[in-house]
């Protein structure tokens, strides 16, 4: 019990403007850490003032003060007992090397959820398109894809894509920023505990089917390849990753562990966001491959170059997802 | 999901101790979004005549970064002031609004992250539609991103480190010799009144005349019923002086 409730608020008062003062410190900076003797001089200055909070506790009719003190002590909670990263600062290089392909990995099933539900949709897409050629209009919404492959090859071999030589940037621009949205949107959807992303993917795999069965009976598989191939190695692969995001979130949503929800969230929310960062980083090297390499034909640039150029990057992306960071025994799946 | 909307949230700590945050109502939260898409749109704009001037160089370039820029800007401006400003954004600034982790710990950058990517949800079909339902089914307020996060978003008013000086301690309280009438006033007066008869002494000044005599008589009716004291411990003493001693007993104990 407070004998002189004035007293003690002018005894305790410079305490509270020091730990004040600290927790303002620590706030301008997110990434800064305490040296020790700071990192003590905090805590002890947290406990008292938590001491002081339970004191004024019990004195029912003091509003202010004890407003001041919960927000102090709130802040204080929260410098104190929360979760740090432990490596400190962001490090791009290492967050690249290995954080992004060791998350990859670890989440490895529902990337091959969302891979298998692409391969299925592409599967009913290029049905769809034999059992009724009429469907293409509704599969491949796109009025470029609209007319006979044949008839869009010899277009783009008399040089279409010239038109595209005063605005490449600005039009990769474009395919970056669409992409990433769209991929955001399917790991987003993974908050409807993942029908909404498992429909987008069902959707993508269908368009992406019917195209490539449209250009293959059409018997222009090379351009198919010589197209696709350079921007697609890593874009479909990143929004296959956003999509895989979304169903680390639907997972955490749906459960199977005897943790609450908001643990499971808490726990699988660093991934969904690192997947996240990797499919967009993927995408913005798509969106220039597509404006500056993937528009070009032949005669202008052979097709053999182009698809050689997309199986490497096939291959190096394949590597660095299933190799980069690799550290024995350190590994473990969720 | 549970219906009855809370109005603040308590956490305990391993100290023994527990504060509350209070929820930020809807309407709080859609003034800050508001601010914030404003702010976007100042800063695009006077962005905008920069990128412009790229076009001397190339109208090709200036399209890429002004597309580019746009999209950062649009979707990472929150993300940023988030981080930077422990939860705030200018708009949560104006609002006194706060992005709190749900446990009262330090928010994370995957959390300020998340809770703000899955906008691209909660703003669907229009207007945080989805986003504005979740939060009104929630009890916590929270929307799909808060959920996804474990974040809250509360409202901080003003904290001044108390000002005794209002009571003016120093001067004889007649209210002090009657022991019953203390404890019947500290046992029965809440503290949203105590708190009242606090802000109406530390801002009377504020107060037209006739305003403050009426406010203080109010005041002082409320605490006389209270209090029940003897007539003759009140005497002489105006309202104003009244609701002083009355302010001074509940939060000062003299011995």
């Amino acid at each position: 019990m407070i004998v002189d409730l004035a007293k003690f608020v002018a005894q305790e008062k410079p305490r509270w403007e020091r730990l004040d003062q600290m927790l303002h410190a620590i706030a301008q900076d997110p990434w800064r850490q305490l040296p020790v003797a700071e990192a003590r001089e905090l805590e002890l200055l947290y406990q008292r003032a938590s001491a002081d909070l339970a004191r004024l506790a019990t004195y029912a009719a003091e509003p202010e003060a004890r407003g001041y003190l919960e927000n102090l002590v709130a802040r204080g909670h929260a410098e104190i007992h929360g979760a740090r990263d432990a490596s400190g600062r962001f490090r791009p290089v290492n967050w690249f090397a290995r954080t992004l392909p060791q998350t990859f990995r670890r989440r490895w099933r529902a990337f091959m959820l969302a891979s298998a539900l692409t391969f299925v949709g592409a599967i009913f897409g290029g049905a769809a398109l034999v059992f009724d050629p009429q469907a293409k209009e509704v599969l491949m919404p796109f009025s470029h894809l609209q007319g006979e492959p044949s008839e869009r090859v010899a277009e783009e071999r008399a040089g279409r894509s010239v038109e595209l030589d005063d605005r490449k940037a600005q039009f990769s621009g474009m395919l970056m920023t669409h992409n990433t949205r769209v991929t955001l949107t399917a790991m987003a959807l993974g908050m409807t505990w993942g029908i909404g992303t498992l429909i987008l993917m069902f959707y993508n795999g269908a368009v992406l089917g019917a195209v490539v069965l449209d250009y293959v009976t059409a018997g222009e598989t090379p351009f198919l390849l010589g197209w696709l191939l350079p921007h697609g190695a890593v874009e479909i692969p990143a929004m296959l990753i956003g999509a895989q995001a979304g169903f680390v979130l639907a997972g955490a949503l749906l459960g199977g562990e005897r943790r609450p929800l908001a643990a499971r969230l808490r726990a699988a929310a660093p991934d969904v966001v690192t997947l996240c960062f990797g499919a967009a980083l993927m995408l913005v090297w798509a969106g220039f491959v597509e404006a500056f390499l993937s528009q070009y034909h032949e005669p202008v640039l052979p097709y053999v170059v182009k698809i050689a150029f997309g199986v490497v990057e096939l291959a190096a992306l394949a590597w660095y997802l299933s190799r980069s960071g690799r550290e024995r025994g350190t590994e473990v799946n969720p | 999901m549970n219906g009855e909307r809370l109005h603040q949230v308590r956490v305990r700590t391993p100290e023994g101790v527990s504060f509350a945050f209070r929820i930020a109502s809807p309407v709080l939260r859609a003034g800050a979004t508001a601010i914030d898409i404003g702010v976007v749109f100042a800063v695009w704009s006077a962005l905008a005549v920069l990128v412009s001037l790229l076009k001397l160089v190339s109208a090709d370039i200036a399209g890429l970064v002004a597309t580019v820029l746009y999209f950062l800007l649009s979707q990472g401006y929150i993300i940023a002031a988030e981080w930077m400003w422990r939860g705030q954004s200018i708009g949560k600034r104006v609002m006194r609004l706060r992005v709190v982790d749900a446990r009262g710990l330090r928010l994370t950058f995957a959390q300020v992250v998340l809770r703000n990517l899955l906008r691209f949800i909660d703003a669907l079909p229009v207007m945080y539609l989805v986003g504005g339902v979740a939060a009104l089914l929630n009890a916590r307020g929270q929307r799909l991103g808060d959920l996804a996060a474990d974040t809250l978003v509360v409202w901080e008013p003003a904290e001044p480190v108390p000002d005794f000086a209002v009571l003016q301690g120093e001067k004889y309280n007649s209210l002090r010799t009657y022991g019953p009438a203390v404890a019947r006033l500290r046992h029965a007066v809440s503290p949203a009144i105590a708190r009242a008869a606090w802000n109406a002494l530390s801002r009377r000044e504020e107060f037209e005349p006739a305003a403050r005599v009426h406010l203080f008589a109010e005041l002082a009716g409320h605490f006389r019923h209270v209090a029940a004291a003897p007539a003759e411990l009140t005497e002489g003493l105006s309202d104003e002086q009244f609701v002083r001693n009355v302010v001074d007993v509940l939060h000062v104990s003299r011995v």
